[in-house]
């Protein structure tokens, strides 16, 4: 026994030595900081180009974003393999990729790394000239009505601006407004550029982004830049169809093209999309700096930095998962806490991540709840294995959009988020506690429903506590710790805290 | 320094509840007691190789096992392996009076139904209750289906002869069947107990469900001591019989049946369950390669120190004939053993003092 115990004790030895390693190698080389807060944020925005080829020579142009208020350029990069890739600076900053001959769909993508800052301006930009724009009738008395209105009650170009836009905004809505929004429905963002130029206002449109960490396949959002003399102010535009759960209104607006010129242009090609990825992560300032300079070490700065924002994204998720793992090791074999299926709470977890914890878990108790009753008519049927649990998914995802169409008439958005349920898995939880609540009676089902609950509430505490999140994406090597700290729980053979109050009949006097 | 005496008193009530209610772990280590981390990894991972679990998973190739090896096993009166053949469950039941159908892969004793006698066209179930015959091929169909077995997956309905009970512990047991739990360790039977089915337990002989369980001493298969969910116990709830008096009968030929269920099988950590039947003497029941730890509640005592022993054994003790191991087992831990050694009543009147 003792001899075989060496590879083992090596084993742990050279994981937890190399994951430290690693941490203080990007501590030190890197400067990456150990505690979270002490930098300064930088997002990773990714634009992901396809188009479709059909061998001519293509030529596809996309905006770049520049420096503006909140933001500062830090640097800025393409992959696309056999296009040549220009940044082409000036007036309108854009990236352009050009090839002879490609067939196929294509993928093309630029990242730029920009920091929060508050140092830039708007780029200077003069005044746009005013178009004329007629409606037809009633639209046009309905334009100058609100047009009117917005004037009494401004007293230059950005009050008019932001008070017509209040109107459209207001509930419940003006009969004018309804209108207007009923007639231009899809191209409101240019009738109010339209209207804006009809009371004398220089405007624009201009296609921006929220940021908001982790998001994935995101379009760019109208907004509206109006002028002043030489100053302007950008817009937000109400009333656009945007998922309220997934929607922050807070988060800071980055400009991806700020002069009203188009974002993408494609020759040669046809049904192209862009779709932008972003990710949050936090640098010192140094590191921003030195990595400007050069990322010659690239293969020692291994990290997950270097891979697409898109799939740094989803790693973010993923690289918390051993942190949930752990969690569950330390209460199962420490506690003696027991759960139905011994990885479900993760999944629980990650998905109270996406829910904020009181609602995930209401939800979570509606769903399951509701399931089991669902559930236990279900077993008087009698049906084969396979057609219950795939009755059990379907009526799960009925359950599902009930709620979720419920909440959002009671007007209590939050209950939009229940659908971030993983609910294959929700449907193996109802089937399971079913079972052994016709086994082992409704005290069983409590236990490890409790059990499996309190892992999942642990495992999020850990998982959304921002300085493990910090060291999971910032540190490999933390990984590596964790697995050498799984392994050495496999080995422990002592006794759990729930025995020692199991066995207490054991005492000896 | 008030304050540190301050908190002091504050916590003191608390401490001393605690330390009624918990154990440290130092305490439990020197009672010997096992935990489920150190069953999983040094005796069920270690000595119960996994390609052996299908031979006890499944009952009805551990009764042919068993047949194979000469180890005494209820009657087989048949099997019902397909639909098609639930049909012939009236010509296979005919002319047998008590008779148990249950399922191959069922666990925890779900599935089982007892017949004790027949009526003409119905039988009489062990709880009183007549049964017809179409609902025995409905109950069949069941088992078939998977309604009983772990995961419901596809099984097979086992019909094999009802066992007649010992008259000495019929008076022990509510309704269900009162069975010998012995773990046996690479051979060797080290410690033992019977579970006494009660009404709480509806009928049914899991611990944790609420039935009693009584240890038993390895030297004459006498009660050590009893208990029903963790609080000791004097005396059966039902049948009010005082557990003291009990005794299993031809204990040690039982024992040797559940040391040679090692040789049968090969797993080194092993739970056997086995009855008395009043003409055919111990029978083994079902094989179970998970054995839980309550055993040791009922006992009274850990099975740490033993295990330890068992461990320690040379290669060449592991192929002494069964009768031979029941003989140093008993040795051992037959009076070794606080319980066994301080005597029955002893046990229970100091039982009765601290209840």
């Amino acid at each position: 026994m003792n001899g075989s115990r060496w590879p083992y004790i090596a084993l742990i030895l050279l994981l937890l030595s190399a994951g430290i390693a690693q941490i203080l190698h990007r501590h030190w080389v890197y400067d990456v900081p150990l505690l979270p807060g002490k930098s300064q944020v930088v997002w990773s925005v990714e634009a992901r180009v396809e188009l479709s080829t059909d061998g001519d020579p293509v030529r596809a142009v996309l905006a770049r974003p520049s420096n503006q208020p909140g933001f500062m350029l830090l640097r800025e990069s393409g992959a696309s393999p056999g296009y040549g890739l220009n940044f082409i600076d000036g007036g309108n900053p854009v990236a352009e990729w050009t090839k002879r001959t490609a067939s196929g769909r294509q993928t093309l993508f630029y990242r730029a790394d920009v920091l929060e800052s508050d140092a830039y301006e708007l780029m200077p930009e003069p005044a746009p000239a005013v178009t004329e724009s007629s409606w037809p009738e009633p639209y046009a008395s309905a334009v100058g009505q609100l047009l009117a209105l917005a004037h009494r009650t401004s007293a230059d170009n950005f009050s008019l601006a932001r008070e017509l836009l209040k109107a459209f905004a207001a509930e419940p809505r003006a009969q004018h407004v309804e209108l207007l929004i009923s007639e231009f429905d899809q191209s409101l963002p240019q009738l109010l550029v339209d209207m804006l130029n009809k009371a004398g206002v220089p405007a624009r449109l201009v296609y921006g982004l929220r940021l908001q960490d982790g998001r994935r396949q995101q379009q760019l959002l109208p907004y509206i830049r109006v002028w002043q003399d030489n100053r302007s102010q950008v817009f937000d535009i109400p009333l656009q169809a945007r998922n309220p759960a997934l929607f922050d209104r807070n988060a800071p607006l980055l400009l991806w093209e700020q002069r009203g010129e188009p974002v993408l242009e494609v020759s040669g090609g046809y049904d192209s999309q862009v779709r932008f990825a972003m990710i949050r992560r936090e640098e010192s300032t140094f590191a921003s700096v030195a990595n400007r300079l050069s990322d010659q070490h690239e293969l020692l700065n291994f990290s997950i930095h270097s891979l697409p924002v898109e799939e740094q994204a989803m790693f973010k998720t993923i690289l918390l998962l051993p942190i949930g793992a752990l969690v569950v090791c330390l209460l199962r074999i420490l506690v003696g806490i027991r759960t139905s299926g011994t990885f479900m709470p993760v999944l629980i977890a990650v998905a109270f991540i996406q829910t904020s914890l009181v609602t995930g878990l209401v939800g979570f108790l509606l769903v399951v709840a509701t399931g089991l009753v669902i559930r236990s008519y279900l077993s008087r049927l009698n049906l084969l294995l396979v057609a219950r649990i795939s009755a059990v998914i379907i009526t799960v995802i009925a359950i599902i959009g009930l709620f979720s169409v419920a909440s959002y008439k009671l007007g209590l958005t939050e209950g939009l988020k229940i659908t971030f349920f993983p609910m294959i898995i929700l449907s193996w939880t109802i089937e399971r506690m079913s079972i052994l609540w016709e086994e082992e009676g409704g005290r069983e089902v409590m236990r490890q429903g409790g059990g499996s609950l309190l892992t999942a509430v642990v495992a999020y505490w850990a998982m959304s506590d921002p300085l493990i999140r910090h060291l999971t994406f910032n540190y490999i090597g933390v990984q590596l710790v964790i697995l050498a700290l799984v392994l050495m729980l496999g080995t422990y053979t002592g006794y759990r805290l729930l025995e020692l109050r199991r066995f207490v009949a054991l005492r000896h006097e | 320094m008030w304050r540190c005496a301050m908190s002091k008193l504050a916590f003191r009530p608390l401490w001393q509840a605690l330390r009624r209610r918990l154990m440290l772990p130092l305490q439990l280590h020197q009672a010997g007691v096992l935990g489920m981390n150190a069953r999983n990894r040094l005796y069920i991972s270690r000595y119960n190789p996994r390609t052996l679990y299908p031979l006890v998973d499944n009952k009805l190739k551990t009764k042919r096992l068993a047949e194979q090896a000469g180890i005494a096993v209820p009657e087989l009166i048949g099997t019902i392996q397909s639909q098609h053949e639930v049909e012939t469950l009236g010509q296979q039941l005919s002319g047998i009076p008590a008779f148990v159908i249950k399922p191959a892969k069922g666990s925890g004793g779900k599935g089982i139904v007892v017949v004790q006698s027949c009526e003409g066209d119905y039988w009489v179930r062990a709880n009183g209750s007549p049964i017809m015959l179409s609902e025995l091929k409905r109950h069949a169909s069941n088992i078939l289906a998977g309604l009983h077995s772990l995961g419901g997956s596809p099984d097979v309905a086992i019909i094999e002869r009802c066992i007649q009970f010992d008259d000495s512990l019929q008076r022990f047991s509510y309704e269900g069947v009162p069975d010998v739990r012995v773990i046996v360790c690479r051979g060797y039977p080290v410690m033992a107990m019977t579970r006494l089915a009660t009404r709480a337990s509806d009928g049914k002989a899991n611990l944790h469900q609420g039935a009693v369980g009584v240890g038993l001493g390895l030297a004459n298969g006498q009660a050590l001591h009893g208990v029903q969910n963790g609080l000791p116990m004097m005396q059966h709830p039902d049948t009010q019989e005082k557990l003291s008096e009990l005794f299993i009968p031809q204990w040690q030929d039982l024992l040797v049946l559940a040391a040679r269920c090692y040789d049968m099988t090969g797993l080194g950590y092993l739970g056997a369950d086995i009855v008395i039947d009043r003409q055919h003497g111990p029978l083994l029941l079902e094989l179970n390669a998970r054995p839980g730890l309550a055993i040791q509640l009922a006992n009274g005592a850990g099975l740490l120190p033993r295990l330890k022993v068992i461990d320690a054994l040379a290669a060449a003790d592991l192929q002494r004939p069964a009768e031979e191991r029941v003989a140093l087992c008993q040795q051992w831990f037959g009076a070794g053993h606080p319980g066994a050694a301080c005597g029955m009543e002893d046990h229970f009147e100091s039982g009765t003092d601290r209840l």
